[in-house]
């Protein structure tokens, strides 16, 4: 890599030649200048790339290993100085805890009901878009407001439209002849609530990825695949997709980290009562019941158990991932 | 589908222009959405410009700076200079204080506690805080003794007054008077209380008797925990002993409320609300309950969210016993740069004068009784509840509320009982047992260290 910015950038390979020219005849300034000159070739990128690493250290790698450091002991926001050793206690109990595992199911079912339905609309959205459209700018600018949208507002307005008395679903359900749902005490009807929540504000967000990726695709193939006499369809299901596929893996990733760590909408979705996840905790995440050990029931190291044991679950989901794709390569 | 190559170009300038006023509009939005944890009005006070900057952080609307105290204490003191900094949770405020008080950093002069988290401030923390009970000008004498006790750390952690009252939440029964006519049960305030007076049983009866004439349209309470809440708030003892151990699994005070509560749930009492949620306030709006306990702070509220169409329909009764639900105290952390002029403001923030002007602007009720003899307390009147005399019925009220033993944990407990246990039984139709079961395991497992 060296040789080649070398290579590259003729003020600094010139005084190498002359040195190499002079045969050890060089003046030492002559010298001093290359040997800088090679020092900054070698060491200037680590210059450049240090304060990412120093600001990561500190905001992201001290944390990380503090709350593993905090998570083998008996801790409480009381008072945060005062730690006992505990070992893996926080951990083993975590084993025999019903709510941690409800949580876990919660968090899986919640993920799966989000992520599948809004990487499939956005790609049919993406698809839609990459027609050639008239103000297509607006309708990109469109399906992106809801990311842009704070969840908080966002959510607030769901929990008014998922009213169980005066909520606008329900209220167009029964004109439907459908009875009203409690959206908040049933334990899929809450779910899907939330899901849809995390549907409404990430679909454009992925469609966006898909859509340029789409426009990276040859147009050859189009061509050819119309000359083979293949309907749109086929075109979609044939070329699309399969060059689409490492862009859908990436956004398969992002979403299912991001539901791991669903947090806000839950949380939002449940009005006053805080970080419980509904009477029965139908709609409690592994986040929010990570916040409610620590930040309602004031226990940090259980807490950081908790952060710990979905660091881990996000490097199996990554584990997983990689070999999924390391499959989508060799085919 | 056709990515046509001539196009590409022109694609690729839409896509920059879209991802361009896409961000445009991200900052847009950004701009507008308001963050809910900040207080737009809580910036620097206007007026003083003295030397000492004393600060106060607070949660919610506290209402001292809106009655305009700051401003006056700094007419009066024009070398002192205030400035208050709000959350707008509890939830968020309380862990932040806890860990400022921990690393004795990122503290304001005069910190604001609620009356839940009381228990574990005293216990915990008197340590790190001034004791305000000896700062001349304070006398107990003017507070409910109660309160003050709330305030003051056990004899083992001291036994120092760290906390001085502001207000309190002594509660009534607000009750729609059109609802109540229509039922065929008195509308008048005097004769309301007297159908449940000394005994929640009677309440009820009441809402039985209201239910039997009214039909099965409307509902008489909000919410079944609303009920527990007012009934736990009248005994003496909940969920601590006096020795600080945690007895509200055998307290039959504490089961006998969930009991009470939880029949009006299964009797069809309830309108199936939770408090302090979009639905409950569409409640008020759309009349769907004809009461509610409501402590002295909630009258405001009620206002509010009722609307002009609910006034002089709304009127408030006594409660079937004195009872205290909320309430807050100022706090001096020792590591403040002022400690001992924060201390001097506090003392005058919570004396009885300045409470009563807290009631006036704000309705917040006075933890002094010495305040209650004052024509601002004594004679108030709340337009909106039909004149109702609000300082006789909520001084009445918090003059006999029981010297309540508080717990640290006093409020882990009561928001599990209320919505894990009663909102099982009120919303998904448990039974009481069931209920209780499950709000004793949650609390179980919060309370396991």
């Amino acid at each position: 890599m060296t040789d080649e910015t070398a290579v590259l950038s003729p003020s600094a390979a010139a005084p190498e030649r002359a040195a190499a020219d002079g045969g050890g005849r060089g003046r030492p300034g002559q010298v001093w200048r290359s040997r800088r000159y090679r020092w900054d070739l070698r060491w200037s990128p680590y210059a450049f790339v240090a304060p990412f690493f120093l600001f990561f250290a500190a905001f992201g790698l001290f944390p990380l290993l503090y709350t593993g450091w905090a998570a083998l002991h008996q801790v409480e926001l009381t008072d945060p100085d005062s730690m006992t050793w505990v070992g893996l206690r926080n951990f083993t109990r975590l084993w025999d805890d019903e709510f941690f595992w409800n949580a876990l199911r919660n968090t899986v079912t919640i993920g799966l009901l989000s992520t599948v339905p809004q990487l499939a609309i956005a790609l049919g959205v993406a698809h839609l878009l990459n027609y050639r459209l008239r103000g297509s700018a607006f309708f990109r600018v469109a399906v992106l407001t809801p990311y842009a949208t704070s969840v908080a507002a966002a959510t607030l307005v769901f929990v008014l439209l998922f009213g169980r008395d005066y909520g606008m679903i329900n209220w167009a359900l029964s004109a439907a002849g459908v009875g009203p749902v409690d959206w908040q005490n049933g334990t899929f009807a809450s779910q899907l609530a939330v899901s849809t929540i995390v549907i409404w504000r990430w679909t454009g967000y992925n469609a966006l990825i898909y859509l340029a990726a789409m426009q990276a695709v040859p147009g050859e193939l189009y061509e050819s695949a119309a000359l083979d006499g293949a309907s749109r369809w086929q075109q979609f299901l044939h070329v699309t997709v399969p060059s689409l596929w490492p862009t859908i893996l990436f956004t398969g990733v992002v979403s299912t980290i991001g539901a791991t760590q669903l947090f806000g909408e839950p949380l939002l979705f449940n009005g006053g009562a805080g970080a419980t996840g509904g009477s029965d905790h139908q709609f409690q995440t592994l986040g929010l019941y990570l916040y409610e050990q620590g930040w309602v029931n004031l226990h940090l190291g259980r807490a950081s158990a908790i952060a710990w044991a979905m660091f881990l679950l996000l490097l199996l989901i990554a584990g997983a991932a990689r070999l999924l794709r390391g499959r989508g390569d060799t085919r | 589908m056709r990515a046509q190559s001539p196009s590409r170009a022109r694609a690729r300038r839409t896509l920059v222009t879209a991802v361009a006023s896409m961000g445009a509009a991200a900052l847009l939005l950004a701009g507008c959405a308001q963050d809910p944890e900040t207080d737009p009005k809580a910036g620097p006070s206007a007026g003083g410009t003295g030397r000492t900057t004393l600060t106060v952080g607070v949660f919610g609307a506290f209402g001292l700076q809106e009655a305009g105290l700051y401003d006056a204490y700094m007419a009066q003191n024009p070398g002192v200079r205030i400035e208050q900094t709000s959350i707008e949770r509890n939830e968020n405020y309380y862990p932040q204080l806890l860990t400022h008080l921990g690393t004795g950093s990122g503290l304001a002069d005069i910190q604001a506690v609620e009356v839940n988290n009381i228990a574990e401030i005293t216990a915990t923390q008197a340590d790190k805080l001034v004791d305000l009970g000896k700062v001349p000008g304070v006398d107990k004498a003017a507070y409910l003794p109660w309160k003050w006790a709330q305030g003051t750390a056990p004899a083992a952690k001291g036994g120092a007054t760290v906390g001085l009252g502001t207000d309190i939440g002594p509660q009534g029964i607000c009750y729609r008077k059109d609802l109540f006519e229509a039922a065929g049960l008195p509308s008048d305030r005097e004769a309301v209380g007297a159908l449940w007076a000394g005994d929640w049983g009677k309440y009820l009866e009441a809402g039985k008797a209201y239910k039997a004439k009214a039909g099965d349209g409307k509902a008489f309470v909000d919410s079944a925990s609303g009920v527990m809440a007012a009934v736990t708030g009248s005994s003496a003892e909940r969920f601590y002993d006096a020795q600080g151990k945690v007895v509200y699994k055998t307290n039959p005070a504490v089961r006998g409320a969930f009991d009470l509560a939880a029949s009006f749930a299964t009797a069809g009492l309830s309108a199936k609300l939770q408090q302090f949620t979009p639905g409950w306030d569409q409640g008020f709006a759309n009349g769907a309950f004809a009461t509610v306990s409501c402590p002295a702070w909630m009258l405001g509220y009620i206002q509010d969210k009722a609307g002009p169409s609910g006034k002089d329909k709304w009127d408030v009764a006594q409660a079937p016993k004195p009872s205290n639900w909320g309430g807050s105290f100022l706090v001096v952390p020792k590591a403040g740069k002022h400690a001992e002029e924060a201390a001097k403001l506090a003392a005058w923030l919570t004396a009885p004068e300045q409470q009563a002007k807290l009631f006036e602007k704000r309705g917040s009720f006075p933890s002094a009784s010495a305040a209650y003899t004052l024509p601002a307390v004594s004679g108030a009147r709340h337009e909106y509840f039909g004149g109702a005399p609000i300082g006789e019925i909520f001084s009445k009220a918090a003059q006999g509320v029981p010297v309540t033993v508080v717990g640290p944990k006093d409020l882990v407990i009561a928001q599990n009982l209320a919505d894990i246990g009663m909102l099982q039984v009120d919303q998904k139709g448990r039974s009481a047992q069931e209920g209780w079961e499950a709000a004793v395991k949650a609390i179980d497992n919060a309370l396991d260290q």
